[in-house]
Parts: C-alpha cells; sequence; structure tokens
C-alpha cells in the first residue's frame, strides 16, 4: 500500500502547500522561465498523483504492478472486487474524464471567442505603418494586444496608443507582443485556465492561473529587453498603464483581474533593476521540476514500486 | 489572402456609410476601381452573412444586404472585450498592460510627473 499512499500524499502537498510557498516566492520574477516549467511541473505531477493514488489503490488487490492488475482484471483473472477498490477506480476514471473534458471544453470555448474577435478586429482595424505588421485600431484608448493562435496571430495596437508612444517605446511593445506569439504563451495560459475551470474549488487553481499569467508577461518583457532599453520599457508599460483612465467596470471584474494586475505593473517594474537568478539556480529548479514529474511516474510504472506494495 | 479580408473590408465600409440596402451590383459599381467579378462579391457577402456581419433581404431580386450593426456598435463592443476586466471573455487576448485598477493608474501617472 506504498504507491497509493505516497501518491495521495504527493497530490495533497502539490495541491496546496507547495504552490502556495511557489507563488508567496521572490525569485519567480528573477527567473520567469524557469518558474513557468516548475507550475507545469507542478499542476501535470499533481493531476497525475492525484489519478494515480485512485488508480493504484484500486487496482492494489489485483495485481502487483500496475500492468498486471489491469491484464487481471480484464481477461477476468478476479472473480470479485471490493467495494471500496470499484469506487477508487471509477473516481480515477471519472477525475481523468473530468480534466480531459475540461481542457478540450476551454481550447474550444477559447478558438470560438477567439475566432470571433479576430473576424471583429480585422473588419474595423486597418493595416499599420507600425512595424511587424500589426493591425491598427481607431480607437483612443491606448492599448496593445495580441490574439495568438495556432495558425494566424495577430497583433493589434490602437490610435491612441500611436500617439502615446515613441518608436523605441512602440518597438519595446511590439516586441514584447512579438514574443506572446512566437513562444506560444497563449498554451500555456489555456492549460491553467482549464485546470482552474476543472478545480474551481481548488483555494490554490486561482492563483495559480494569476501567477503563470504574470510570469508569461515577465518572460515577454525579457524577450522585449533584448531590444530595447529597459528605461524604454518601463516607460512604455508606466504611460500604458497610466493611460487607463476609463476602467470598464464589469460585475466580477474585481475578482477576476482587477485586483490582479495591482501588483502586476508594480512587479513588472521593480523586476527590471533586479539581477536575474544566476545559472546554478535555474538549473537547479528545473531540476527539480524533472524531479517532480518523475516521482510520480515512478510510483507509477516502475516495477520497484511495485515491489514495495 | 489579405485580398480577401481587405475586401471584406471594403464591403462593410461601403455597407456601414450608407443607410439603404445595397445589392451586390450596387457594390461592384461602387468598387469599380478594383474590377471584381459580381460572383466574388457575392462570395464575399455570404461570408459575412454567416459572420453575422451582414443581413440579407430576400424580397427583391437581386438580393439586398446591409450592415447588420453600425460600425461604432462594433467597436464598442470590440473595445469592451478589450478593455472588459471579465476576463474569462477577454482571455484569448494577451494585453501589453492589463486592467489597471484607478488608484494604480494615478500612481503611474504621479511617476509620470504630470
Amino acid at each position: 500500500m506504498v504507491a497509493p499512499l505516497a501518491l495521495a500524499a504527493l497530490a495533497v502537498a502539490l495541491a496546496w502547500p507547495v504552490p502556495l510557498l511557489l507563488s508567496r516566492a521572490s525569485w519567480p520574477a528573477r527567473s520567469p522561465a524557469a518558474a513557468l516549467v516548475l507550475w507545469q511541473a507542478i499542476a501535470i505531477a499533481g493531476g497525475l498523483s492525484m489519478i494515480g493514488a485512485l488508480l493504484t489503490f484500486g487496482l492494489a488487490p489485483f495485481g502487483p504492478d500496475l500492468f498486471t492488475a489491469t491484464v487481471n482484471l480484464v481477461t477476468g483473472e478476479v472473480d470479485r472486487i471490493e467495494s471500496w477498490n470499484a469506487l477508487a477506480l471509477c473516481g480515477a476514471a471519472l477525475l481523468t474524464a473530468h480534466l480531459l473534458l475540461n481542457l478540450l471544453l476551454t481550447i474550444v470555448r477559447s478558438e470560438r471567442q477567439r475566432r470571433r474577435h479576430e473576424q471583429l478586429v480585422r473588419l474595423l482595424s486597418s493595416p499599420s505603418e507600425v512595424p511587424g505588421g500589426a493591425r491598427l485600431l481607431d480607437s483612443p484608448a491606448p492599448v496593445a494586444y495580441c490574439l495568438p493562435g495556432a495558425l494566424s496571430s495577430i497583433t493589434v495596437v490602437s490610435a491612441g496608443l500611436v500617439e502615446l508612444l515613441d518608436d523605441s517605446e512602440m518597438l519595446a511593445v511590439i516586441e514584447h507582443e512579438k514574443a506572446h506569439v512566437t513562444q506560444r504563451h497563449d498554451v500555456v495560459l489555456i492549460a491553467f485556465r482549464a485546470w482552474y475551470a476543472s478545480l474551481p474549488w481548488f483555494p490554490i487553481a486561482f492563483r495559480a492561473q494569476r501567477e503563470v499569467g504574470m510570469l508569461v508577461e515577465m518572460l515577454a518583457d525579457d524577450t522585449a529587453r533584448r531590444s530595447v532599453p529597459d528605461g524604454v520599457l518601463a516607460r512604455a508599460i508606466v504611460l500604458v498603464g497610466a493611460g487607463q483612465n476609463r476602467p470598464v467596470a464589469e460585475p466580477g471584474a474585481a475578482e477576476w483581474g482587477g485586483e490582479a494586475s495591482v501588483t502586476e505593473v508594480g512587479a513588472r517594474l521593480s523586476r527590471l533593476g533586479v539581477a536575474p537568478l544566476p545559472r546554478p539556480l535555474e538549473s537547479l529548479v528545473v531540476a527539480a521540476a524533472v524531479l517532480l514529474l518523475a516521482v510520480p511516474t515512478v510510483l507509477l510504472l516502475s516495477p520497484v514500486a511495485a515491489a514495495l506494495l | 489572402m489579405a485580398t480577401l479580408g481587405e475586401l471584406e473590408r471594403s464591403i462593410m465600409e461601403r455597407l456601414w456609410a450608407t443607410d439603404e440596402t445595397l445589392s451586390a451590383y450596387d457594390l461592384q459599381e461602387a468598387l469599380a476601381d478594383r474590377k471584381l467579378a459580381s460572383t466574388t462579391i457575392l462570395t464575399v457577402l455570404s461570408r459575412l452573412e454567416n459572420k453575422g456581419f451582414v443581413t440579407r433581404s430576400r424580397d427583391a431580386r437581386p438580393h439586398r444586404y446591409s450592415a447588420a450593426a453600425s460600425r461604432e456598435e462594433h467597436m464598442a463592443d470590440l473595445m469592451h472585450e478589450v478593455l472588459g476586466g471579465a476576463s474569462d471573455r477577454t482571455a484569448v487576448l494577451e494585453r501589453f498592460v492589463g486592467q489597471v485598477s484607478p488608484e494604480e493608474a494615478e500612481t503611474l501617472r504621479r511617476l509620470l510627473g504630470r
């Protein structure tokens, strides 16, 4: 019974204390890429250990390891199944289906929204003089955003933004948005949105989604910093943030994004003066992420773990 | 591919500019400098109809088309999506600077010294 217990313990640790610690740590701002890897490892290992704990517990009476137990169960080598084990197996199947369905639903819904928004943008915007093929939206509000997609992506800037920023600040914005597109940040964001959608009662799921959103912005900032000096990027962030004088109030806005970005702009500005995490430490974080993924995998599959049963 | 999108845009601009309904031939005439076949215009119109941007009245022959909503209404919709705080609907787009609270906008303005 070691494997189910160990997996359950890991699942609990990854559902609450570990992500909580990570979301409170200050180092992720110094190495957003490594922190993003760690967040993804936590999410995947968390799901794997949750499902794995139920699965190994349910299959324990049928064989020494996952493979033989499944074969025995399917070929009917076993004539009786305890209700606890059956319950655990149903739980594993339901949880797996729930997570996958939510992921699928989030992808489909996002794609529909994305396509609708893209159609509107294409009708309402015109090609701009801004380098990088950004579309120009005839609106006084200073906004810049990108709409990343698997097949086509567009970057949109508003007339208000073009008026507000000089050429180098505009370059910072464009490079930032281009990073979102080329590094496919939308894939990571969608995965964490799906995680939050499937487990909304998890205290940490919302925080994780918010943290990942912020790390992605920092990563894009770092790409922009290769093309422009830090000061220019900082000025662009401040100008665009300060230009927002008409926040659109919406029900649920405060809960969702309102408060989140209060710290986001500040965090993005203050990290510009801080040295990035040293390489060895960064490698350590990535190694921890790999280890995190390896533990539940080994517990699930390895015959060594099975021998402990 | 840019041409199809640009064509959709020019046709919408024409429909937005008038209160009257237009037929494919009216549009062909209005866009005469582009030398478009009427079938091309009909294709684009039916694409726009499928997307819900254009409504078609079948009472008359040839069919007459009009914009489903004004340019301003669409623009307001779009900006609401971009600026709105409810990120469930705006989750698909990645803004350079997300929504900022009025207090923080004030702080940033002070930082700029104005």
